[in-house]
């Protein structure tokens, strides 16, 4: 922990506060059918285009029910569309590599992950997928499903700040505006900066380059048939090689690399994601990139205080997210400055702390900044190698992502599942000033209560129920290439990341096997849509209620009280449900790491 | 019903209460209760872990889990047992009166036949003669009578009650004193108030309220959520290279499963009911106490409610010309025979003007003249003089001259002031005029500000001019005020007040204000009204006093701050239940985990015991907050929440700590695993 993180931090919570009030009220204009933007004279005719084209009436807004069936069928399309163009892409143009098509199942589970916003990638981008699929295939999703989930924020939000209302918005129009107003103007200005700063943005084949300096390198060795050969133990027989080239592959990076952020997609052009030189060249390109992850979340809370007319409640949301946030990043942080004592133990450098699976480019602080923000948001692209952290380290990042990212969150996702955090703490504690409780108006009915938990126990379920069975498994444990508590850990990181549609990977585990694609895959489905239908009915709920005007005796669900309620029902849920599993994993390797000679 | 309030310890609820803790083991009676319900099924199953050992534990270990278990579901069932038990106790000494009670039934050909109180139907005559108990609620469709109704009400003073009008209402087990009335019965068996009391504080008609509901769903999801922890963990525990036994699991279940609020939801709505009827209200649902904390809109008459019920001279203000005492004079004559307290209290306030008290035996040759609704007036003939007094326009009629503009003035100020003016006059000239006014009952100006600090808005509603109501609306203390109201507005000025997301309360006892209190949230009925203002209220309040409304809000708003307050404490707990539990379970494969150990508890059984024992003692520690509630005070919400939370949240993260701890050394000292 140095100065220069502490400079770093203080900056990016400084911008990151200075922006939230303007993209707050920029997006109560995009999310208001009716709103003005400054980009009106550009794109409103094309608004007009999508609209006549779809026959889309914006002005005429559905119930919930409406919102949820137009979102249901508009992502079951989209998912359909990508799994056709994975598993046709030889067909399809933009291939200078000769891909071949997509395997059934991890065509599946890619079109789910990136359908679910998760980009959760158990393919190498560069050696899997042509220049099509990606840019069609899967950065179409990186724009739909980041405005699909504001969508469904947006409806909540509506819900709360209506009073005796029916309806709650039109999906489609907020899809057209969202798009059109919000993510694709900031992503074209954010991929031109990004290009500025050295990103790749071609169409070119990969590139043979000779290196500078020729490097030996193991490689199996291979018989005129071109098998590898074996001894009589059945190893492989390993021969050294002189290597003189290297491949670099090559591609439309920044148009992908900017969305994958501002959108809380994470999915990488490149295996390595942000830690390629191609996806992330600059210090400055860095720390661009972590502050787009949290830009949309963090204006969505002003959004929220906006449209419910108390702005503090905006604010006390922001506040118990920053909160929930510092913690964890101290905590990681800390941890990965203090590296691991069994090593320094050896005689290896204590002072640079755990760069095990860290860019020397980035180093400690921002490794862990980037780490804690891309789990705290449901991004998932990483400039780290999650699994090398630390126990504790790796713990902030594994319960970020268990706790329902909801520390700022993935675009939309993040702020509907404070919600139904801020709802469950309101109604736990709302009894406590003498009256039933009452979220701003809105008495908090049965209904509501039901539809809350039954999104908090689908995640639950899904977390739990896969990892439990994963771990005991043979075809789980096929792909487990860690064993003791640091395998446990790898694989809830896997089940909690795709549940909570984060997509970055502790690695460690061999996705790519047909069990491992399926059930990834449903618990990505689960995780997103399994959770939206209860949000929905929520603000269904919510928004026929009639408002009780405020007085002396409401409920304050603002100010430093309901701030610290809200982050300690959202720790003590979380951590009543994760601790007994978080023990036997990233706990006790801690203490293994810290006390004992044993070694995982 | 002097000994409304019973002791939290009388033995003979205890003993009951115990022995009922034992029959609500039914597991039928306990599936409305998932939380505990889920307990006793862990209880049986480590009871058959006994029978059928499969864990390495020890039998005294599991036998000990095993019975903290069942005190936990016993321990939860005697806390809804001592809510009963209380809440029984109350109704029984309301309803001993009437069990014994002969009934004269009038058969239809006219012949009269002695029945039992019970056997009586609704719609049945009989006749109660002084000296008798009235056997069932009814009301009296002849005769007029006094009925002495100290019985549930605790008022000594008799009652007087008369067939028509909004005074036909009586109650069952009140006496008649004098005189014969005729009563049909409005109540079938099992179905008077009474009955309705005691059915809401007993399980089987008990209904849960809307929150009670949400809440149990919660707590239920709660249970659904550490289930799957659980049985997940035998999982993780099994790649992990630990055998976590179904004993070890079952203890951790129910430690994090909320069977503190679990067990005492019951017994604090029950308790919300019972401090109602300590308060002599009887409110007819839970609903109905929930809502009252929920009110933020009070609807209060002005006489009765706000103002003593009558009016008070407090001054004479003669004519010009006119010595004092000599109006003072006049104005006693005429109200000598006048015993309303009106008339007496210028009878009263004559004597400060010098007068000598004199009675009507004193002057046989006076003839009074009472009160009548055509002449407005009331009076004395006396000697050749003729002396009235009564509203302006009367006395102007009476004495055929026009009124002074100085007596103009006067009564303009009085009016101005919500006084209301009696003129005096004698023959044709008008004496003066006294100041009547009307009394606001101490100590209300406090409460209307407390009332306000808790976000309650208070509306006064009198058929008094807009002058009036002004005046004693500011000297109340009230927020609104509705003048010249006819009885419709009321229901007007409900709906109006709901349609903008307010919930009200109101008290009435006419027949005229049912509909009003059936569309308020909260609708107080006197017991001294009539039938269909009891019925279309929510609560009856025995002693009819319409005051009392405040203290339904805070009771209300007492109940839901008990239930919120234990429901976060018991969700607290679990914090320190996982450190006591999880290193115990797994510092045996994993020694380096014993730092996690924070309490030092002696070793992984008796810390998993410690902690079962805790989970089972803390909802008995808790059984007299529930039943008494959490007190209330009046702050603004967030005042109230900082309190609370500081308390019951914090309160319930630390407390287990220490708790657990001192167990643990007991359970190490006494060897018991």
């Amino acid at each position: 922990m140095d100065l220069f993180g502490l400079i770093q931090l203080i900056l990016f919570i400084t911008i990151l506060v200075a922006l939230t009030k303007p993209v707050g009220l920029y997006l109560v204009r995009v999310l208001d059918a009716e709103g003005r933007t400054f980009l009106d004279p550009v794109l409103r005719p094309v608004e007009r285009l999508f609209y006549r084209l779809f026959g889309i009436n914006p002005g005429k807004e559905q119930d919930w029910k409406g919102y949820t069936v137009s979102m249901l069928c508009f992502s079951l399309v989209g998912l359909l569309f990508t799994y056709a163009i994975l598993r046709l892409q030889h067909l399809l143009p933009l291939n200078p590599q000769g891909f071949k098509s997509v395997n059934a199942d991890l065509a599946f589970n890619t079109a789910a992950s990136f359908t679910t916003n998760t980009n959760w990638q158990n393919y190498g981008g560069e050696s899997t997928l042509s220049y099509f699929s990606q840019m069609v295939g899967l950065t179409l999703h990186n724009f739909a499903s980041a405005a699909v989930g504001i969508g469904v924020a947006a409806a909540l939000v509506r819900g709360i700040a209506g009073n005796s209302a029916k309806t709650i918005g039109n999906f489609w129009a907020d899809l057209v505006r969202i798009n059109l107003y919000l993510l694709v103007p900031i992503s074209f200005v954010f991929a031109l900066f990004l290009v500025s700063q050295g990103m790749i943005q071609n169409f070119k084949g990969y590139e043979k380059t000779a290196l500078v300096e020729p490097a030996p390198a193991e490689t199996p060795m291979k018989d005129a048939a071109g098998e590898e050969v074996r001894d009589e133990k059945g190893n492989t027989v390993m021969e050294t090689k002189e290597v003189k080239t290297q491949i670099i592959p090559q591609g439309p990076v920044a148009s992908q690399a900017a969305i994958k952020t501002l959108g809380t997609n994470g999915g990488g052009f490149f295996n390595a994601n942000a830690a390629h030189p191609y996806e992330n060249p600059t210090p400055l390109s860095n720390f661009l990139q972590i502050l787009s992850i949290f830009l949309i979340p963090s204006g969505l809370t002003y959004y929220l205080g906006r449209m419910v007319k108390k702005q503090q409640h905006g604010w006390a949301v922001w506040s118990a997210m920053a909160i929930l946030f510092l913690v964890t990043l101290l905590v990681c942080w800390w941890a990965e400055s203090a590296g691991n004592p069994r090593l320094h133990a050896l005689g290896v450098d204590s002072t640079s702390g755990n760069m095990e699976g860290k860019e020397v480019r980035f180093g400690i602080f921002n490794s862990a900044l980037f780490a804690t923000v891309t789990t705290a948001a449901s991004c998932g692209a990483v400039n780290a190698m999650h699994d090398s952290f630390t126990p504790l380290g790796g713990l902030m990042l594994l319960f970020n992502i268990q706790l329902g990212e909801v520390v700022f969150g993935g675009v939309g996702s993040g702020l509907y599942g404070m919600l139904i955090f801020v709802i469950l703490a309101v109604f736990l504690t709302g009894l406590m000033v003498g009256r039933t409780p009452e979220y701003l108006g809105k008495k908090i009915d049965s209904y509501d209560v039901k539809v809350s938990v039954l999104a908090l126990l689908i995640s639950i379920f899904s977390i739990l129920g896969f990892s439990a069975w994963a771990i005991v498994s043979k075809w789980g444990l096929a792909g487990l290439n860690n064993s003791g508590p640091h395998g446990l850990s790898e694989m809830l990181y896997a089940y909690s990341s795709a549940t909570g549609n984060n997509g970055s990977a502790f690695a460690g585990l061999t996705g790519n096997t047909a069990w491992y694609n399926i059930t990834l895959g449903l618990a990505m489905l689960l995780g997103r849509f399994l959770v939206i239908v209860p949000v929905m009915a929520l603000a269904g709920n919510l928004s026929g209620k009639r408002m009780v005007p405020s007085s002396a005796g409401s409920f304050p669900a603002w100010g430093p009280i309901f701030t610290l309620v809200l982050v300690g029902t959202v720790l003590i849920i979380g951590a009543l449900t994760f601790l007994p599993a978080l023990a036997l994993g990233p706990i006790v390797e801690y203490f293994l790491m810290m006390k004992s000679g044993l070694l995982y | 019903m002097a000994a409304r309030t019973h002791s939290l310890f009388d033995r003979k609820i205890i003993l009951q209460a115990t022995a009922d803790s034992f029959k609500k083991l039914n597991p039928r009676s306990l599936l409305k209760n998932p939380v505990i319900f889920v307990t006793e099924v862990g209880a049986v199953i480590t009871a058959i872990g006994l029978v059928f050992p499969s864990g390495s534990e020890t039998f005294a270990f599991v036998l000990q889990i095993s019975l903290w278990l069942w005190f936990t579901v016993l321990f939860a069932n005697f806390a809804e047992a001592m809510a009963e038990g209380r809440g029984k106790a109350q109704a029984n000494a309301l309803r001993k009166t009437r069990t014994q009670t002969m009934a004269n039934l009038s058969k239809p050909d006219g012949s009269i036949e002695k029945v039992h109180a019970e056997t009586l139907k609704k719609g049945d005559l009989v006749l109660v003669s002084a000296g008798e108990l009235i056997p069932a609620d009814g009301e009296i469709i002849q005769g007029v009578a006094t009925v002495d109704e100290s019985a549930i009400t605790g008022e000594s003073a008799p009652v007087i009650r008369e067939a028509g009008g909004d005074r036909s209402a009586v109650t069952g087990g009140t006496r008649v004193l004098s005189d014969l009335i005729q009563v049909r019965v409005t109540a079938n068996p099992g179905e008077s108030f009474l009955d309705r009391m005691i059915g809401l504080v007993e399980g089987a008609r008990r209904q849960k309220t809307p929150n009670e509901i949400a809440l149990t769903i919660l707590l239920s999801a709660m249970t659904i959520i550490f289930l799957v922890v659980i049985m997940t963990l035998k999982s993780f525990g099994r790649y992990s290279g630990i055998d976590f036994s179904v004993t070890v699991l079952v203890a951790l279940l129910v430690c994090l499963i909320p069977t503190t609020i679990g067990g005492l939801l019951s017994a604090i709505g029950i308790a919300g009911i019972d401090r109602m009827v300590q308060k002599n209200v009887l409110a007819m649902s839970g609903r109905a106490v929930e809502a009252a904390g929920d009110v933020d809109v009070l609807l209060l008459d002005k006489t009765g409610t706000i103002t003593l019920g009558d009016r008070q001279a407090t001054e004479f203000i003669p004519a010009p010309g006119v010595r004092p005492d000599e109006l003072a004079n006049a104005a006693q004559l005429a109200s000598l025979a006048d015993e309303t307290p009106e008339g007496r209290s210028i009878v009263v306030l004559a004597k400060k003007y010098g007068l000598r008290g004199r009675s009507i035996s004193e002057l046989p040759n006076a003839t009074f003249i009472a009160f009548s609704a055509q002449t407005r007036m009331s009076g004395v003939d006396l000697e050749g003089r003729q002396i009235r007094k009564g509203a302006t326009d009367a006395i102007q009629a009476f004495t055929g001259n026009d009124i002074l503009p100085e007596i103009h003035v006067t009564i303009g100020d009085i009016s101005l002031k919500g006084g209301t003016p009696l003129l005096v006059a004698e023959g044709n000239r008008v004496l003066g005029a006294i100041y009547l006014k009307d009394i606001v009952k101490g100590g209300l100006k406090d409460r209307f500000e407390r009332f306000r600090a808790i976000g309650i808005k208070t509306v006064m509603i009198t058929g008094d001019n807009q002058l009036t109501a002004s005046a004693i609306a500011e000297e109340a203390g009230v927020d609104d005020f509705i003048a010249e109201a006819k009885p419709e507005d009321k229901l007007a000025l409900i709906r109006r007040e709901q349609a903008a997301g307010h919930l009200v309360a109101m008290t009435g006892d006419g027949t005229n204000d049912a509909p009003a209190l059936a569309q308020a949230d909260v609708g107080v009925a006197m017991n001294t009204g009539t039938q269909a203002a009891k019925e279309a209220g929510n609560m009856v309040d025995l002693d009819s006093n319409p005051t009392k409304l405040i203290e339904v809000v805070e009771i209300g708003k007492q109940m839901l701050i008990t239930r919120g307050a234990l429901t976060t404490f018991s969700i607290a707990n679990d914090v320190a239940k996982y450190f006591a539990i999880i290193p115990a379970m797994l510092v045996t494969v994993f020694p380096v985990i014993s730092p996690l150990n924070i309490m030092g508890l002696g070793s992984p059984a008796s810390a998993i015991l410690s902690a079962v024992i805790f989970n089972a003692l803390i909802i008995v520690a808790l059984i007299p907050l529930a039943l008494r509630g959490v007190r209330f005070r009046p702050l603004g919400a967030a005042m109230i929440l900082k309190r609370n939370l500081l308390i019951y949240g914090l309160g319930g993260l630390m407390a287990p700590f220490p708790g657990i701890k001192l167990i643990d050394l007991i359970v190490n000292a006494l060897h018991l695993v």
